[in-house]
């Protein structure tokens, strides 16, 4: 393999380039679905390759391959080449890098028990068992359950000497049961909905969900919604669960951050952001106990490595403070814009695509309104939400909608009756100042987002957000009727 | 290119090397692709990206019971793992109570309807020509470019052992641009293709151009009911949702969907249809189980009268695949993705002339579903909102965000265009050629007028 990588920064180097990086990388993947009580998938998948950056005369160029042999290696190097000469017609500021230091290291993801070695059996036990509770609840019509295990090993070799061997291991699971009646459909998951759970770490992360034991109460509660009130429409006292203010976290405060967004470098698709270079260190983003990290250290979060795909270590940093905006995620094509370092989240999805600026863990710093008991008593009337449904966000991150599969109503600091459908709406920077409470420690969960699509061609990356339930004033609720 | 690599690798042999290794009923996917993009942003090509990749899934089958694997390890070793992976995994899998079947022989189809050679053979030159022609168009009305033009060639093989033998080649060009100026100003601009030839960089600049430089600082219109025209590249958004909302026959198997076959759903003006062997699309004859793609007539005036089918929603309902098979087996779903909407009898310009009072959509941004059962969706306007007053376009207006039951808004069509555009997907693939529409009454449920509150230092 080193052969190779060689070649390949020899053939850049030999064709003038200024810079020039290699990754090659191996994925293998194993999912299994058990729906309605039948094995419904089970996979494999392996994919391997290598891709080849290069900088000449201050443009990029980029080429992939999944075939590696030395003629394709030498064959993708002067392709990358030659389209980074072909950029050169569309120039304009030339790419220059941050002086991050060239770093020889390895990281392998921390694990207890490695998900490939637990035997198929023990995994359809697992799901199997979690699909029976859930058919015990009458009114139930698709029952689904999954376990997704991953494991990446990649190695990253630049022409300024940077070598870094990586593995990284992810595991995942949830189960999720819809009901129906003739007129509607309303679903419940566990642990979060889009697949449920997922880490960086071992097959104790999927014992430790305990799927069975939750089938009964998610499928209850989904044959109990059909029959729930609709969410009142008006301004209200909104307790948000850890995982949507997890997926709050990612699209109005992760997404923005991003500082190739910021630059206008994801004009062309999703957008860009409002937290312009001149909010840095100056904009009140929300109210003065929301404190935000990007933390690529995190034990198990599914946004934690130990080197980015550019070869920086993993770090953790202070996005928002005090309530005040006052860090981006960064690259070294793009760290320098704002006088800093690259701090490490230039991230590619796999080997046939090129580093972008990704989320590593953006987390919510847990408060001190206690458990989440705690914040329901202290709150006299208001609605308590859980698990995302749906999500909407605009071009700059501040117009938002956002659905979730349950809620409650709490009255007098008790949680009253179910309420289905709910929606919020608001714009990000009021939403946050109007966060006033945020539980402790002891409600915080890393939760993991399995696929944030980003860039073009579009690369559905694997990042996490740490957060703990929060309580949010005046807030839009209910909004639409159907 | 793919065409290349077919000369070292061809899809057959790898296919016919697969099954030949398992002793069970086995379906071999051949799926191999060659994508180039070139990115432009502020004005520059900042991301110019070239990828091959070729790859081979195996499904073994036993019975009930079946296994899975892929690969892009394409030589003996790498063929022999992957057999080796989908027969273990096929062994102690659990016994599927009601299995389905491998689809039958089909006689055999190769096909390269929708593969146009200069498409397969652009080179990065070509793709920068392209973008320069929308950046000029965007320095000369003074504002900033960005956008992405992207070719794509691709071969997709499915044998099994049922004797099934299909081939399909197809290629496919994009160029999108967003471009923006002082003032709020955003304009957007397409193009869509299995033709690079067909693809006219210049007009696609110079309407991106012009939308940005009438939206120039737009006003604050409070959300309400408003009569709208939805130009194609929104219409085509709503189209992608209501698919992945409610198209396929799972979806309606399992009472997800609003599809409800027999009644009358939308306005009688409304036909909607799939048909994958249409080639004003982006054409697609066959399926991941190989199975020919067949069109499917999902709303006929107004009534909902089809879903889209794979083998196995097929088996169940009692009916055959129409072709819209995923990768099998999966929980999604089949799904329509070669959507058309059917004209009307209104010259595209003159929607605009039928509204008294109300909004003008270029494109609908970051669309989802809030209810698939009822099809509701909720999205952002942008890149050209504009307030319409006595037919005529008065103001640009700050984006909106809309919140709407959509079979319900679609029986609320008052006109639509008489042109058709094919508008390609933003993130699923799920294209469609369709007319602009005037809608009654569509609900605008937020704005980003307070977008500049709650800041400051």
């Amino acid at each position: 393999m080193n052969e190779l990588i060689d070649l390949a920064l020899d053939a850049a180097t030999r064709a003038g380039v200024s810079y020039a990086d290699v990754r090659v990388s191996e994925r293998l993947t194993e999912a299994l679905t058990v729906k309605n009580g039948a094995l419904q998938a089970a996979s494999t998948n392996l994919s391997s390759g290598f891709g080849v950056r290069v900088l000449v005369d201050g443009s990029w160029g980029f080429a992939a391959s999944a075939l590696l042999d030395p003629g394709e290696v030498e064959r993708v190097a002067r392709e990358a080449v030659a389209i980074a000469r072909a950029s050169g017609l569309g120039r304009g500021r030339p790419v220059t890098l941050d002086d991050s230091p060239p770093v020889v290291g390895t990281y392998r993801t921390p694990l207890t028990e490695d998900p490939f070695s637990v035997p198929l059996d023990e995994k359809l036990r697992i799901l199997f068992e979690a699909d029976a509770a859930m058919a015990r609840v009458k009114g139930i019509s698709v029952r689904e359950g999954s376990i997704e295990c991953a494991r990446e090993r990649k190695t990253f070799a630049s022409s300024d000497g940077a070598r870094v061997e990586q593995e990284i291991v992810e595991a995942g699971a949830g189960i999720e049961a819809t009901a129906t009646n003739a007129t509607d459909a309303q679903v419940r998951s566990y642990p979060n909905s889009a697949g449920g759970q997922h880490v960086t770490g071992g097959f104790e992360a999927v014992r430790a969900m305990d799927l069975p034991a939750h089938g009964e109460r998610v499928a209850t509660e989904a044959v109990q919604l059909l029959d729930a009130p609709d969410c009142p429409s008006g301004e209200m006292t909104l307790i948000i669960d850890s995982s949507q203010v997890a997926l709050q976290v990612h699209e109005s405060c992760g997404h923005p951050i991003e500082l190739d967004r910021v630059l206008g470098m994801e004009a062309s698709f999703a957008g860009t952001s409002f937290l312009t270079l001149d909010k840095l260190d100056t904009l009140q983003y929300g109210s003065e106990i929301v404190n935000i990290d990007a933390d690529a250290t995190a034990p198990g979060g599914l946004g934690t490595f130990g080197y980015d795909d550019e070869g920086v270590p993993a770090q953790n940093v202070p996005i928002v403070s005090a309530g005040r905006f006052v860090g981006y995620l960064t690259s070294r094509e793009t760290a320098p814009v704002i006088g800093r370092r690259s701090m490490g989240s230039a991230r590619a999805s796999g080997w046939n695509v090129i580093p972008l600026i990704r989320m590593t863990n953006v987390n919510l710093r847990p408060g001190d309104a206690g458990s989440l008991d705690d914040l329901i008593a202290d709150t006299d009337d208001g609605l308590l939400i859980s698990t995302n449904k749906s999500w909407s966000i605009d071009d700059r991150r501040l117009n938002f909608q956002f659905g979730t599969q349950v809620g409650w109503r709490i009255r007098h600091g008790k949680l009253a009756e179910m309420v289905r459908n709910p929606t919020y709406t608001g714009i990000t920077p009021q939403f946050w100042g109007s966060c006033d409470a945020i539980c402790g420690p002891q409600e915080w969960t890393l939760w993991g987002v399995p696929n944030c699509g980003k860039g073009e061609p579009m690369q559905t990356h694997r990042v996490g957000h740490g957060a703990s339930p929060a309580r949010f004033r005046k807030v839009r609720v209910g909004v639409g009727r159907w | 290119m793919v065409i290349g690599r077919e000369a070292r690798v061809d899809a057959h042999e790898v296919l016919d090397a697969a099954l030949s290794r398992v002793d069970k009923e086995a379906e071999a996917l051949y799926l191999a692709r060659d994508a180039a993009l070139t990115r432009f942003a502020n004005s520059q090509i900042h991301q110019n990206v070239s990828e091959h990749d070729a790859s081979l899934r195996i499904r073994v089958v036993d019975g009930g019971r079946s296994g899975v694997a892929s690969t892009n390890r394409l030589d003996p070793e790498g063929i022999a793992d992957v057999v080796r992976r989908a027969t273990a995994l096929c062994e102690r899998a659990a016994e599927h109570p009601d299995p389905t079947p491998l689809p039958g022989a089909n006689g055999g189809v190769d096909s390269r309807l929708g593969w146009v050679q200069t498409t397969a053979d652009a080179d990065p030159e070509v793709r920068a020509a392209g973008a320069a022609a929308v950046i000029e168009a965007g320095r000369r009305a003074g504002l900033s470019v960005a956008g992405a033009f992207s070719t794509d060639a691709t071969v997709m093989a499915v044998a099994n052992t049922n004797g099934l033998r299909s081939r399909h080649a197809t290629t496919g060009a994009r160029l999108l641009t967003v471009m923006t100026g002082t003032d709020r100003a955003s304009g957007y601009a397409q193009a869509i293709s299995p033709d690079i030839g067909a693809i006219d960089a210049a007009a696609v600049g110079a309407e991106a151009a012009e939308k940005a430089v009438r939206s120039v600082d737009p006003v604050v219109v409070e959300p309400g009911a408003y009569d709208v025209v939805l130009e194609e590249y929104a219409v085509q958004t709503v189209l992608e949702y209501l698919s992945l909302a409610g198209f396929s026959a799972l979806a309606v198997e399992e009472h997800r969907s609003f599809m409800e076959l027999g009644r009358q759903i939308m306005g009688s003006n409304v036909r909607i249809w799939d048909d994958g062997g249409d080639p004003s699309g982006m054409p697609a004859a066959i399926d991941f189980e190989g199975v020919p793609k067949r069109r499917v007539d999902l709303v006929t005036d107004g009534v909902a009268t089809g879903v889209v089918h794979d083998s196995a929603t097929a088996r169940r309902a009692g009916t055959s695949s129409t072709g819209h098979a995923l990768p099998q087996p999966n929980t999604f779903g089949p799904i329509a993705w070669n959507l058309f909407m059917a004209p009307g009898d209104t010259p595209r310009d003159d929607l605009v002339r039928g509204l008294e009072r109300g909004i003008l959509v270029t494109r609908f941004h970051y669309v989802n579903i809030v209810h698939p059962r009822q099809g509701v969706l909720t999205g952002m306007t942008k890149d050209g909102t504009f307030l319409v007053e006595k037919g005529r376009i008065v103001a640009p207006v700050r984006n909106l965000r809309f919140t709407e039951t959509i079979p319900e808004a679609f029986g609320r069509i008052d006109a639509i265009g008489r042109e058709t555009r094919l508008v390609g997907a933003e993130y699923t693939g799920i294209n469609a050629r369709v007319p602009a529409l005037l809608i009654r009454d569509f609900t605008f449920t937020g704005a980003t007028a307070a977008e500049s509150a709650g800041g400051g230092g």
